[in-house]
Formats: structure tokens, sequence, C-alpha cells
């Protein structure tokens, strides 16, 4: 991409169709004057920033030396136990979601979610240049998953003390928080005591119950996923024909499910929900 | 004074010894800074010319040069601190206190470690965030985009690894968090969704072939040391390889 062509695409996005744009930067030639020597332009600018963060870090390393504790002792368990801190937004996950989810599933799905993401981007705007209206939707959606990771590490560094108790920097971190009244509910109760439905199980499957109650709320769970991946399909067909059958689908599939952990998280804050979905196997 | 030293170079560089060492002759014509790049094998990751724009700082920021800087500055410190460790749980704890106390500079070398780990955490994630706010993962170069999602998972797990090793309450602790988070694993934990279905007990699961034991021990110490010390950082270095080289075949995305 040349400066040129990044430069009047920024400036009217509408007006450059996808064949202008493949012309424009077919045409534009790169002569030698547009190019430098590595050595010295990039070489000695490559030293530059290796001193700089060498200082840097000596400069962190003599202000804050690395910390040591008590010897291990599988006797005492440190209250709060906290684990590094790029990993404390998984963490803070373990509050709302399982073991499973938050430590596993999640994370997995993170990882192959950003596997995905050149395979599923069809958009040619916005290569090699920093752009948010050319591509929105990326951007955005990229946004919204970083600053969830981003906030919830912050949340974990900075607001979580004794007992994982909300702490804030005010509140004295050596004096437990006292014990919430908040009960949490499975959602399934709650529909049964709302809706005055019947607890006795309608089948019983091995160890697997299944009240109206529970077949209501696989409905809901299931219909998060089936209202996701039908509306932008049916209100943005542009947006779907541009994605095509199979990147529409692996990409809704992700992006759904990463909607979906905030709202089991507004779920849980603000309706007390403990799970939206209960088995005997797993529980969402 | 400026004189008298390039005379010096002058004199060094027609040198038998120099010419040795170095394939081509000081670099102070274009010829010869071509020829840098060509027969130096460090530099030879570079091309020899680039366009202006890669030089750019508000581009790139440096954030993939600096997350290698940071590797390579952990190899230096790790081995060194590698002298003075024995992954022995009844040694460990004294081993990492006597940094401190002992050996010289033994404490500066364990925080430059320190700071140099989450700086590499920090760079390789702000790297990636302006990968993707550059659009720098669009074709061509999608591939590199997925070995550099391998090169973060590798970095976290690195971090992790090494976490352990002082052996100490923060250390022993954050690995039960993440040996806990092992065990939920769906079908091949203990304590994940189908995992007692399936066979899964605390003697034959994830966690277990995580940690060489059920509890973070010396097995654990011993695994921890030796995926930290020697198969994660080789498995990094070769993804590194295949990273840079997909970017000199792959092209800059950028402004160039």
């Amino acid at each position: 991409m040349s400066d040129q062509a990044s430069d009047s695409l920024s400036s009217s996005p509408k007006k450059n169709s996808l064949a202008e744009l493949i012309k424009k930067t077919a045409l534009k030639k790169i002569g030698p004057e547009d190019t430098v020597l590595v050595w010295p332009n990039l070489v000695y600018l490559e030293l530059i920033c290796m001193m700089v963060a060498t200082a840097i870090l000596l400069f962190l390393s003599l202000v804050s030396p690395a910390p040591l504790e008590e010897l291990a002792s599988a006797d005492t368990t440190p209250n709060p136990t906290k684990a590094p801190w790029y990993f404390l937004g998984l963490q803070e996950l373990l509050v709302y979601f399982d073991p499973w989810l938050a430590g596993m599933v999640l994370p997995t799905f993170i990882i192959i979610g950003l596997i995905l993401i050149p395979y599923v981007d069809p958009n040619p705007l916005g290569k090699g240049y920093y752009t948010f209206k050319e591509r929105k939707f990326s951007m955005l959606g990229f946004g919204f998953g970083l600053s969830l990771w981003w906030i919830l590490i912050l949340i974990g560094v900075f607001f979580r003390g004794l007992d994982w108790s909300w702490y804030w920097p005010w509140d004295d971190p050596h004096v437990h928080m006292p014990a919430g009244a908040v009960k949490l509910i499975d959602l399934q109760i709650i529909l049964q005591n709302t809706l005055g439905l019947s607890e006795a199980p309608l089948v019983t499957l091995g160890r697997y119950a299944v009240t109206i109650g529970n077949l209501i709320t696989w409905a809901l769970f299931l219909g998060f996923y089936a209202v996701g991946f039908t509306v932008p399909f049916i209100f943005f067909r542009d947006f779907y024909r541009r994605l095509g059958f199979v990147r529409y689908n692996v990409m809704m599939f992700f992006f759904i499910s990463m909607m979906g952990v905030p709202m089991k998280i507004f779920l849980r804050l603000l309706a007390d929900v403990k799970y939206v979905l209960v088995t005997p196997w797993f529980k969402f | 004074m400026l004189k008298l030293l390039e005379q010096i170079r002058g004199i060094v560089n027609k040198t038998q010894v120099f010419k040795s060492i170095f394939r081509h002759g000081y670099p102070d014509t274009d010829g010869n800074r071509a020829l840098v790049m060509f027969s130096n094998v460090i530099l030879h990751l570079h091309p020899v010319r680039v366009q202006r724009g890669a030089l750019k700082i508000k581009f790139t920021w440096c954030l993939g040069g600096l997350t290698f800087f940071f590797f390579i500055m952990l190899a230096i410190t790790g081995v060194v601190l590698m002298f003075y460790y024995v992954p022995d749980t009844r040694r460990a704890y004294n081993d990492i206190r006597d940094l401190g106390t002992v050996i010289y500079f033994g404490s500066l070398f364990r925080a430059v470690h320190r700071w140099s780990a989450h700086a590499m955490v920090f760079s390789v994630w702000m790297h990636m965030t302006r990968v993707f706010m550059t659009g720098s993962y669009k074709p061509p170069r999608e591939f590199n985009w997925v070995v550099g999602v391998i090169l973060l998972v590798t970095t976290l797990v690195l971090s992790w690894t090494g976490y352990l090793l002082p052996w100490d309450q923060l250390a022993l602790w954050a690995v039960t968090v993440g040996s806990k988070m092992a065990e939920a694993t769906p079908f091949i934990g203990a304590s994940g969704p189908f995992g007692p279905e399936l066979g899964r007990n605390s003697g034959n699961d994830m966690a277990f072939a995580l940690l060489g034991g059920t509890v973070v021990g010396q097995s654990a110490l011993l695994r921890f040391y030796v995926l930290h010390c020697l198969a994660l950082p080789l498995i990094t270095a070769l993804f590194i390889a295949v990273h840079f080289w997909r970017i000199r075949k792959d092209g800059f995305s950028g402004p160039l």
C-alpha cells in the first residue's frame, strides 16, 4: 500500500471502489528514491530502541527488584490467591463461570478466534494503515474483546482483595468485607418460582431430570445463538453476502460467544443468576 | 580526535583479522552497506533497502522488534540464573534467596529477567493489537498472524512456567490456580464436564500430566523447569524464525 493511495482513501472512502483501489496500488511503482538503505537508517533505529529499552529495564529493576515471598507451603493458603497479572482476566472470570469455562473453554475460544481472524475478514480495505472508517465492524469487534480482556485484568489486579471481594483503593486491604446477603439462584429456579412451573421432571435421562424450567433455559440459551445468527442474516444482507456461508457462521459463532460473556456477567450482577443452564455434567 | 579515530579505523579495516571476521568492508559506502546485509548472519534478517515509511515509528511502534529484544534479554539473563539454580524443592527457594544475598549482581539479573518477562508479555500483546489495527494480517500475511498467535501462547506459557521456579508462596499458589483449571478441562480433566464419565480421575487427567502428580510438588517443579529453560524457548525460537522469515517473504504491509 502506498502513502498516496492510503491518503486519498481515508479522505474519501466511499468514492473508491475496490477495482479503483487495485488499479491505483498496482500502478504506483516504487522507485529507488522511495527507499533507503537499511544500514544505517534502520539498523541505527533498532540500536537506539534496544538501548532505550535496556535503560528502562535496568531502571525498573533497580527501583523494584523481583519479590520473594515466604517458602512455598501447601499448609498455608494465601488470601487472596492471585495468578500472574496476565491471567487475572481469566481468574476474574472464575467469579462468573465454572473453571472448565473460565480456565479452559473460553481461553481456547480466544486463541482459536484470534487465529481465525484473517480467514473470516474478507475486507480488502485497511491493509497497512490505520483506519477506522473502512473497517468499522472488525475494529469494534476486536476493540470490544480487547477492552473486555483489559478491564477484567485491571479489576483482578487493583480491585480484588481478601476472599476475592471487591476492594476500592481506599478500603483497608487487611479487613475482610462483610459477607454479602446476595443469594445466587439458577435461572431455571427463578423461572420455576416466577412462572409457577412444576418442579417434577418431565423426563429422566439417567442422572438428568429434565423439568419444564430446565427446558426453557435450554430454549433461551439456544435462542440466544439462534437470534444472534439470524438477525444479521436478515437485516444485514450485504454483510452476509460479503462473508459467505462458512465465514459468516464461523465468525458469528465466536462473536456471539464473546457477547455472551459480558451478558452472563450482567445476569449474575443484576439478577443474581448463578447458572443460566444446568445439567448434571456441566453448568453454564 | 575524530580524525585520529577515523585513521585507526582505516588501518583496522585493512587488517587480515578484520577481513577474516567480516566478509565485507566497513559500511560507509553504499556498496558495502548493501553487502553487510547479505554477508552478516544476524543482519541478513533485514532486506538491503526499505521504503521510507518503514522507518516511521508511529506505524510499528517498534513493538515486534522490542518483543524479540526482550526474548534475547530473557535468554541471556536466564542462562546466568541457571548457573545458580537447582530445581529441587528443598533447594530452589534458598537458591533464589542467595541471588539477592550471596551472588554478585544476582538480584539485578533476577530483576531484569522478571521485568523483561513482564515487558515481553505486554509488548507481544501490544504488537498484536497494532498488527490488527493496521490490518497487517490480511492476505498474504494470514499465516504469519497465526504464527504470531502461537508465539503469544508460548510467551504466556513461558512466563507462567517461570512463575513456579522461585518456589515461594506466590509461585506455588499461582500455579495451583492454574492446575485447578487444567483439572476442569472438558473430557480430559478429572472434574471437567464428561471427565469422570470418560474414566478420568486425579491420577490420569490433564492436571496430572501437567504436574506429574496430584499436587504441585517436586515433579511439577522439574517439569516446569525443563519446559521453561529448554522446551518452550526452543519452540519459541523456532516460531520466531518462521515469523521473521515470513515477514521477509510476504513483505511489510505498512506505508512502505
